[in-house]
């Protein structure tokens, strides 16, 4: 099976119908790993055991970043190539994303209260995060608004591949201005700052989540696609009752 | 596993993401099911695709 063939959305259901349980299954089993050894990494001399929050706010926060870009490749799918399934991917990929953007914002808010002191500061890191949040929820809301697909699907690409402009600024915020925010600790020059005790589960949880997202996002392309069977079977279903006699 | 004094703010924030992933899992769940349904309903009142093939026939 080529990838041309993946744009004819019935060999798309039927490759995914086949391929969700493995995936669901893998996603099942890492997590379980990441959350055993989550559980068993030591306290951090500093933070204590806050650090445990550490194995669920990172995977979260660079899946937040990481979806805006998987919705911005399918912008493009729509925009420059009008793959068949590019407006299906991104719409599918866009609650998915603002759930983990959230967690995100909410489990950092958490690990903050007791290191920084305060739930919240309006620093460049945090605040680019929450616009990130604000975007999605506003493709969400034009997605929503707009009830023809091929038009909603144009105007949110170009909202979407606008709003990638934000991604670079999340991510050099810590080092382009003065933030409460750490500096980047694992994905930096010079290799990871973290000892192996805290990297190694760190990877696989955010593995795992990126498994879980992945099937997450499948599945929910699915839905979007019966979705779009069932307006299109609604619009037959009404140009058949006009034509009837009356 | 001692998790210390700030042991409500590391459960807490657990206890959300779990909450978050399985109501995510849920809603798409939920989902599915819904739209296998309105198919189902409107291929039995006799609206068909243009292709004759039964859009519910996924598998």
């Amino acid at each position: 099976m080529t990838l041309i063939d993946l744009a004819n959305p019935t060999r798309f259901l039927t490759l995914t119908a086949r391929l969700l349980p493995w995936l669901a299954a893998a996603t099942a089993i890492l997590l379980a790993i990441g959350l055993y050894q989550s559980a068993l990494a030591p306290d951090d001399y500093q933070q204590g055991a806050t650090v445990k929050i550490m194995f669920i706010h990172v995977p979260n926060a660079w899946l937040s970043m990481f979806v805006w870009g998987v919705m911005s490749l399918a912008a493009l799918g729509t925009l420059v190539w009008r793959h068949p399934l590019a407006d299906v991917a991104a719409k599918a990929a866009a609650p998915i994303g603002a759930a983990f953007t959230f967690l995100a914002l909410v489990t950092g808010s958490l690990w903050g209260r007791p290191m920084w002191g305060t739930y919240w500061e309006w620093d460049a890191r945090l605040t680019s995060v929450l616009i990130l949040f604000l975007m999605y929820l506003g493709l969400i809301a034009l997605w929503r608004a707009v009830e023809d697909p091929s038009r909603a699907a144009r105007a949110a690409a170009i909202l979407t591949l606008v709003g990638a402009i934000n991604l670079p600024i999340i991510k050099f915020s810590v080092d382009w201005w003065n933030t409460l925010h750490q500096p980047a600790s694992v994905m930096r020059m010079g290799g990871p700052s973290l000892d192996r005790a805290f990297l190694i589960p760190l990877l696989v949880m955010a593995v795992a989540f990126s498994l879980l997202f992945l099937t997450l996002h499948l599945a929910a392309m699915r839905n979007e696609i019966l979705r779009r069977r069932v307006r299109a079977l609604q619009l037959i279903q009404v140009a058949q009752s006009s034509q009837r006699p009356a | 596993m001692s998790l210390g004094p700030y042991a409500p703010f590391i459960v807490t924030s657990y206890l959300l993401v779990s909450a978050v992933v399985i109501m995510l899992i849920g809603w798409i769940a939920i989902d599915y099911r819904r739209q296998q349904r309105h198919l189902r309903e409107l291929e039995a009142g006799g609206v068909v695709r243009r292709s004759g093939r039964s859009a519910t026939d996924i598998k």
